[in-house]
């Protein structure tokens, strides 16, 4: 059995090999190759899965040797991997999510000449995400780490002749390699101190070491979590991303690889747990992530960079999830999972609407769309009742039980963090109704495009409404699916443990609490919006709201400190090094021939004072000599 | 006496320059095949080096060894370990893929086929007597047999005359053909090429000169120049070196080296060489030639000096991190590709002096594997480079823009020898930078964390320059731009097989440098440190 | 007569010969100051010859003049033809050996 585990990731790497190889042939079939590999890794992971689902929870770790990648004295990296409970969870999302957004691509690319490299991407993303979750050391998962990044840079660039999508692409690849430095110093901290970076020996020995130390990695870890997931401060290159095509916003920026930091916490929970600093590190980056996504989703106009705003945010649940330990490890691969779900659905919705309405983005140019696009309505319509955790639907069991754990955790941390949560419910309530009632509801404030076609709104093809279709079913049935008689829990407990913790509030309260705080969020946005016409041009707005559309101006600071003064420190240093590296030595020269001519002028061409200085010399012997016989 | 493999493996290229250099004005094209030909051969000599070569053998096997000037203790001894093997195969196998690439640079350029056209009877009965394609291809062979026996020699004075004859051949490559695609006129360009021509000589030179007197002094101290004798007298402690003079001479080698890898801030000739030179010849300079310095600093340096070495390191590893950011912020701030990439190199030597100077196992291991990943990955972007500007006849770097449209296949290949240069993982120079930075990290953490931070600068200045050139809109210059042809296709595709290759399996190369690092560190007596868990116990 | 008398006169003679090298423009009058310089070493040689009672210095003086006539006939030929070619034989109108 374990002999497939390579097969999950070798059948999209070939995959992307022959679609970016080949030639110009396989552009009338490429797309469904890809599609067709993807699904194959699926259905490798449903077979794995079956199989593990036969064996004893603690029996369920299947694990497969390659070869020896970097065999260096004293250094030991291998190609190897490693299925547990939790890389499977992974595989099944990522493979599902992928297949299904395999299959929405083929619509909505088909009229894009280079299709066939756009389903090469998609696989050597699927490739490098199913290498991410299935390493078994550090060193192969930063592989995949790094691979999902250049998907993504070459995703989000798709568009590349558009300079804002090279702009982005760009940005997000540098952002990341930020993020990058924190992965590859932890590893070599675990280099140092374990003498392995493998997880099984690492995670074992975390005892033996301080708790210093584990600090230290603990939080180079969450700096790599930060760049990946979009995590405050390293969160500026998410809304840029969104240049990409939409299915790429689902796939890539919503349903897996931003959600790689929460897999990289939860996978190295025992050096958290002996961690406690940088696990309320972590913590705080969550809650901080979570408003500031929520916040920026409420400003932007753009629905894509809305829904991004809402994915910074809940993927801030999901890190102060894994931020309390094992209390709410468990809960955060669930939020997780059902945020999979419904938010590639929300993103195929939306590029669903944006493939009506020629591409517009802008939902101030939406409304009133529910007639046109009932299938896009009400899968849209699930999706966003299960983010603001509807009662019964998916959100609701996920979201609900991370509030709770954040009580949980106790003391004044406690509350703070789960009030923050309550109150990042609340404003998930409210942006989420701003974009259901823009976009679908109300009059239709339609414009023509700027070659003037004015855009025909129309029901999507078969291809993109079935991923809908099904993204909404997850929607609706995972979060209950997962929770009744905690499935879910048992499920991941032998790998991430599990701790109940000791809530201040029952969990009554809690849904109670959060249930009038999604109340107040969906009134205060159907009071703004639903009541009164949404204006097609954006008012001017309150300084909170300008600073939200500006991404609280994080990116303006980065423009200033940042760019600029990199562009002024490597422009002094190149004339540094012209004038000063460089004059030293041409200096030199210079000086050098300076003095030969200097040098030159003694040989003036008259006999005379040629003998002049042959007497003198001579003299000066003569006199020396004299003076050494006399000492 | 068997037969003399190093000896073949640098005289068929020495062979094959002066052949080369004969062959007759008219028959150009007779001349690149030879040079093709013959650099293809000694591929397959340096293939039998390989096989021959045994990784747990002998530390230097392949050994000839003959009198010479039997005055001076000067014999022709050669041999290899396995760091020399790897470098002579990187060399052997750059070689035919820099002819191929050169294919038309030395072709007589149009504008002297015009002047000679329009010169009037006299002239045009008079025959092209300069043979500008055949001088070409002989130089770099003969630059290839120079560099092997380099790599070979395990007699100072012997290498020593090798490091420094490099220096001519190279000196007419880069002064005599240079870029075409130049900004300013031809009168401007040929002032410049000479400028960076003679500049690379005089740097060069300096450094040879200092080294001159640190190989007498050995000599004096020593009384020969074998390697193996007097690395092993002064193990057995049979030769006492003053810890001055130990220093001195460690000073007057490393300083050559430093010229040649190049060091900060002896690194200020490399980017006018490169840039002025033709992107095949940039990729001898910094991908071959340069390679020299960084392993003879492995082999003579810690091998002869391994007190003073340790005695260097503080400066050393401070000036190879200066380079490493120094470079890369450079590289930043270019406006010309080749300049760039000239700059990236830099930063990429700082790796490799500081993977050879931190003294773990990784890092040397690291650093030579660095150097074979910083050859094939400089060569596949510096030869993708050259090929972008003989198209545009341009290396400003804002003259392009959206070739990714016309050009898809070039700005692939170019994107991945990008994404070789800023070490992707999955490709094999992050292997190698890796390991020098977990070296680093290993002894000097500071140091390897400083370090780390230069990947994110090589990110920032491959980004910047993939995004200037080829995305956006066509810029109506590059609009009828022609994808790679054929000849160009299979340069750069054996290297990007290459890159991909070293990066997923490295084990081979790992298993021929391993022992041979293992020398080296007992060398220098130095342990690798314990990890922390491993010590407690 | 006390021989040091002679060397006296030598490095008188020397001096003189040094002088109207360094002064005189006229490279004919030059050429005899270095004949007269050349005689008191001459005169100087047969002295110490004469003072240290062997041969050594006379042998070295008959060299002297074989070499001083070559020379005479070298320079005189030079001389000679940068009249011809310049009218004139000051020895600063000669100042061509220069950069």
């Amino acid at each position: 059995m374990e002999n497939l585990i390579a097969l999950l990731v070798a059948a999209p790497l070939l995959g992307a090999a022959v679609l970016l190889c080949g030639g110009r042939a396989l552009d009338r079939a490429g797309h469904w190759l890809g599609t067709l590999l993807a699904a194959a890794s699926f259905v490798i992971a449903v077979v794995l899965f079956t199989d593990m689902l036969g064996k004893g929870a603690e029996e369920r770790t299947l694990s497969q040797h390659l070869f020896s990648w970097i065999p260096v004295e004293g250094f030991q990296a291998d190609v190897a991997f490693q299925l547990d409970q939790l890389s499977m969870t992974f595989v099944l999302l990522i493979s599902g999510v992928g297949t299904l957004i395999h299959v929405y691509s083929i619509g909505y690319m088909e009229h894009d000449e280079r299709r066939r490299r756009f389903f090469g991407y998609l696989n050597l993303f699927l490739a490098a995400m199913l290498l991410l979750v299935l390493a078994d050391n550090y060193l192969l998962l930063y592989v995949g780490w790094e691979g999902v990044g250049l998907a993504s840079y070459l995703l989000i660039g798709f568009w590349q002749h558009k300079p804002s999508a090279a702009t982005a692409a760009k940005k997000a690849f540098l952002v990341n390699r930020v993020g990058d430095v924190g992965l590859s110093i932890a590893i070599m901290l675990m280099f140092t101190t374990f003498g392995t970076f493998a997880f099984g020996p690492v995670l074992e020995a975390t005892g033996q070491t301080s708790e210093g130390k584990l600090t230290a990695i603990g939080l180079m870890l969450l700096l790599a979590a930060c760049g990946k997931s979009a995590q405050v401060p390293l969160q500026s290159w998410l809304g840029d991303a969104m240049e990409g095509p939409t299915p790429v916003s689902a796939l890539i920026h919503a349903a897996t690889m931003v959600t790689a930091g929460v897999y990289l916490i939860v996978r190295s929970g025992a050096i958290f747990n002996g961690a406690p600093d940088a696990q309320l590190v972590v913590t705080i980056v969550g809650a901080v992530t979570l408003l500031f996504g929520a916040i920026v989703g409420c400003a932007k106009d753009d629905i894509k960079k809305a829904l991004a705003g809402s994915t910074m945010s809940q993927i801030g649940y999901m890190i102060l999830a894994a931020g309390l330990g094992p209390i709410g490890y468990v809960f955060a691969i669930m939020h997780l999972v059902t945020h999979g779900f419904f938010k590639a659905g929300l993103f195929l919705g939306a590029g669903s609407v944006m493939h009506g309405m020629n591409d517009e983005v802008d939902m101030r140019k939406y409304g009133g769309l529910r007639k046109y696009m009932p299938v896009t309505f009400v899968t849209f319509g699930l999706g966003y009742l299960a983010i603001i955790g509807f009662p019964g639907l998916s959100g609701f069991f996920s979201k609900d039980k991370i509030i709770e754990a954040a009580f949980a955790k106790g003391g004044t941390e406690g509350w703070l963090l789960g009030s923050v949560a309550l109150l990042g419910a609340a404003i998930t309530a409210y942006y989420m109704t701003r974009v259901m009632i823009m976009t679908f509801f109300g009059d239709k404030r339609w414009q023509p495009d700027a070659d003037g076609h004015a855009p025909h709104p129309h029901e999507s093809p078969k291809s993109m409404t079935i991923p809908m279709i099904v993204l909404a079913f997850g929607s609706v049935f995972a979060g209950g699916f997962f929770s009744i008689g905690d499935r879910f829990m048992h499920w991941l407990e032998p790998v991430t443990r599990h701790d109940h913790g000791n809530s201040p509030l029952s969990a009554a309260t809690v849904t109670g609490a959060t249930m009038v705080v999604l109340v107040i969020g969906v009134a205060l946005a159907y009071v703004q919006y639903g009541r009164r016409p949404v204006p097609v041009t954006a008012p001017r707005g309150s300084l909170l709201t300008r600073a939200a559309r500006r991404d609280l101006l994080q990116d303006d600071f980065n423009h200033v400190v940042l760019v600029r003064g990199g562009e002024h420190l490597t422009r002094s240093l190149v004339y540094v090094d012209h004038s000063l590296v460089d004059g030293v030595v041409n200096g030199t020269a210079a000086s050098m021939g300076g003095l030969s001519g200097r040098l030159r002028k003694l040989q003036n061409g008259y006999a005379r004072s040629y003998a002049v200085s042959m007497f003198g010399g001579a003299a000066v012997l003569i006199a020396a000599t004299l003076l050494m016989r006399a000492v | 006496m068997s037969f003399p493999l190093l000896t073949a493996t640098a005289a068929l290229p020495a062979v094959g320059a002066i052949v080369t250099a004969a062959v007759p004005a008219a028959r150009r094209t007779a001349a690149k095949w030879l040079a093709l030909l013959v650099s293809l051969a000694t591929l397959a000599l340096a293939v039998t080096v390989l096989v021959r070569f045994d990784p747990d053998g002998d530390r230097y096997q392949l050994t000839e060894s003959r009198a010479w000037i039997a005055d001076f203790g000067v014999r022709y001894e050669l041999g290899v370990d396995g760091i020399g093997v790897a470098l002579i195969g990187l060399t052997a196998l750059l070689i035919p893929f820099i002819i191929l690439a050169g294919w038309h640079d030395a072709d007589p350029s149009p504008s002297s086929q015009l002047r000679s056209s329009r010169g009037g009877p006299n002239e045009t009965k008079a025959p092209y007597k300069w043979r500008p394609t055949q001088g070409f291809f002989a130089l770099i062979l003969a630059v290839e047999a120079m560099v092997i026996i380099s790599f070979e020699a395990t007699d100072v004075f012997l290498f020593y005359i090798f490091f420094e004859a490099m220096l001519i051949p190279m000196y007419f490559l880069i002064g005599g053909f240079g870029d075409r695609a130049h900004a300013g006129s031809d009168e401007n360009a040929s002032a410049q090429r000479s400028y960076a021509a003679v500049k690379f000589l005089l740097y060069n030179l300096v450094g040879g000169l200092i080294m001159l007197a640190a190989v007498i002094g050995l000599y004096v101290v020593a009384g020969n120049f074998s390697l193996q004798e007097i690395a092993e007298a002064r193990a057995n402690g049979t030769l006492d070196m003053a810890t001055n003079t130990e220093r001195l001479l460690f000073l007057g080698f490393f300083f050559a080296f430093a010229v040649k890898a190049p060091l900060w801030p002896l690194h200020t000739w490399l980017p006018n060489a490169m840039g002025e030179a033709t992107a095949p010849v940039a990729v001898l300079i910094t991908a071959v030639v340069d390679k020299v310095g960084t392993f003879a600093m492995l082999r003579f340096c810690l091998g002869l000096f391994p007190e003073a070495s340790k005695w260097a390191t503080p400066v050393i590893l401070v000036l190879a991190l200066i380079s490493i950011i120094y470079g890369a912020l450079l590289a930043v701030g270019q406006r010309d590709i080749k300049r760039l990439v000239a700059y990236a190199s830099i930063s990429h030597f700082g790796f490799i002096i500081l993977g050879i100077f931190v003294m773990t196992s990784q890092g040397q291991s690291g650093a030579t594997l660095y150097m074979v990943n910083h050859g094939i990955s400089t060569a596949a972007l510096m030869l993708v480079a050259g090929f972008l500007i003989s198209r545009r006849g341009s290396r400003l770097i804002a003259d392009y823009g959206g070739v990714q449209k016309v050009a898809p296949v070039l700005a692939g290949t170019f994107l991945i020898g990008g994404l070789a240069t800023l070490s992707l993982p999955g490709l094999a120079p992050f292997v190698s930078e890796f390991l020098v930075l977990v070296g680093a990290f290993a002894r000097y953490p500071v140091v390897g964390i400083i370090a780390t931070v230069g990947i994110v600068l090589a990110a920032l200045y491959t980004l910047v320059l993939y995004q200037r050139t080829m995305t956006g809109p066509v810029k109506p210059e590059v609009s009828a731009m022609p994808d790679l042809r054929v000849r160009e296709l299979v340069v750069v595709a054996p290297l990007i097989a290459l890159l991909i290759g070293l990066g997923v399996y490295p084990k081979p190369l790992t298993e021929l440098v391993n022992p041979a690092v293992e020398h080296t560190m007992s060398d220098v007596q130095k342990k690798d440190p314990q990890p922390e868990v491993e010590a407690a116990k | 007569m006390n021989p040091v008398n002679y060397l006296y006169l030598a490095a008188l003679l020397f001096a003189i010969g040094a002088t109207g090298v360094l002064i005189r423009r006229n490279a004919i009058v030059v050429f005899m100051c270095i004949e007269l310089m050349l005689n008191a070493c001459n005169l100087a040689f047969v002295a110490f010859s004469r003072m240290h009672g062997n041969l050594d210095g006379q042998i070295i003086a008959f060299f002297t003049m074989v070499v001083a006539a070559a020379e005479v006939v070298v320079g005189l030929a030079i001389i000679v033809s940068l009249f011809r070619s310049r009218h004139s034989a000051s020895v600063d109108d000669a100042s061509l050996m220069k950069l």
